[in-house]
C-alpha cells in the first residue's frame, strides 16, 4: 500500500518523553482525521511501547529511542518503536497479561496487553543485549462527510 | 505542568479523603503522585479513600499500577477505596485490566 507520509524521530530514553512521544503520534496521524478515540488508543499504545523501552530496555542506563510512523493511503497508521537496550529474554512470557520484571515500582504488567488491544495488530522482535522492536498497525476508520 | 501539579487537591470530608487527580498519568509522574497520595493517606487514616479522576485526561498502565497500588495500601489499613469519573477511555483501560473485579469504580456528579 501507498506510503502517503511518514514520521522518524530519535529523542532519548527520559521518561519526560513519554507525553512528547504520544503527542507526536497524535499530531502526526491529525492529518486522516482520526476519531477521537482512535487518537486515544494510539496515543496510549505508543506511551505503553516508549514506557517499556525506557524502564526495561535501557534499565539503569541511557540511549535513543527510535519512533518512526507510516500512513498509508487505506488510512493504516504503522508505529514502529525500537531501542538499542538490553533486549527482552522471553518475548511471550513477556507479552502476558500481568508479567512485570518491576513490581516493586508497581508496574502493572499490562503494556503489551494494552498494545495488543488498543492496536490492530502487534509484533514484538527482540534480541538479548541488541534492542527491542514493537511494531504496531491500526487501520482507521473512514472519514465520514459532512452533507449539504 | 509539574508532578506536584497532578494533584489539583484533595478534601476530608466525614471520614472522605477524596483526592482529585489532573492532567495525564504516566510512567514519568505516578511515583510523585503515588508518594504524595500515600503520604495524605498514612497522615490523615480517612475511613475512605476516593481518587477523582474527572479531570484526568490521559492514563496508560502506569495509572493501573497506580490504582492497584493504593488499593492495595488502602487495604492494609483498614481503608475503603474507589475510584470516580473516569473518562471513556480510561475506563477503557480499566476495563481491559478487569479492574472492577477489585475496586469499586463509579460515575457522579457528588461524592
Amino acid at each position: 500500500m501507498e506510503i502517503i507520509n511518514e514520521l522518524r524521530i530519535t529523542f532519548p530514553s527520559l521518561s519526560a518523553n513519554e507525553s512528547f512521544a504520544r503527542a507526536a503520534a497524535a499530531a502526526f496521524i491529525a492529518q486522516l482525521n482520526p476519531t477521537y478515540e482512535e487518537v486515544a488508543d494510539i496515543k496510549c499504545a505508543v506511551s505503553e511501547a516508549v514506557t517499556n523501552a525506557i524502564v526495561h530496555g535501557y534499565r539503569d542506563t541511557m540511549g535513543d529511542i527510535f519512533m518512526n510512523i507510516k500512513l498509508t493511503a487505506d488510512r493504516t497508521v504503522r508505529i514502529e518503536i525500537r531501542d538499542r537496550g538490553c533486549g527482552i529474554p522471553d518475548v511471550t512470557e513477556a507479552m502476558k497479561p500481568l508479567f512485570t520484571t518491576d513490581p516493586e515500582n508497581e508496574r502493572s504488567g499490562m503494556g503489551f496487553t494494552v498494545m495488543e488491544n488498543f492496536m490492530d495488530k502487534m509484533k514484538v522482535i527482540s534480541t538479548v543485549g541488541k534492542g527491542t522492536k514493537v511494531t504496531m498497525t491500526k487501520r482507521l476508520s473512514p472519514v465520514s462527510r459532512m452533507k449539504g | 505542568m509539574s508532578e506536584n501539579e497532578k494533584i489539583l487537591k484533595s478534601v476530608t470530608s466525614g471520614g472522605t479523603l477524596i483526592i482529585y487527580l489532573d492532567g495525564d498519568i504516566d510512567h514519568h509522574n505516578a511515583r510523585a503522585v503515588r508518594q504524595r497520595i500515600d503520604s495524605k493517606m498514612f497522615i490523615g487514616r480517612p475511613r475512605e479513600l476516593v481518587l477523582d479522576l474527572s479531570r484526568v485526561a490521559f492514563m496508560d498502565s502506569s495509572g493501573l499500577g497506580l490504582i492497584l497500588g493504593r488499593y492495595t495500601k488502602a487495604a492494609e489499613l483498614g481503608i475503603s477505596f474507589r475510584v470516580v469519573n473516569p473518562n471513556r477511555q480510561i475506563r477503557k483501560i480499566l476495563d481491559l485490566a478487569g479492574m472492577e473485579r477489585l475496586v469499586r469504580i463509579e460515575t457522579t456528579s457528588a461524592i
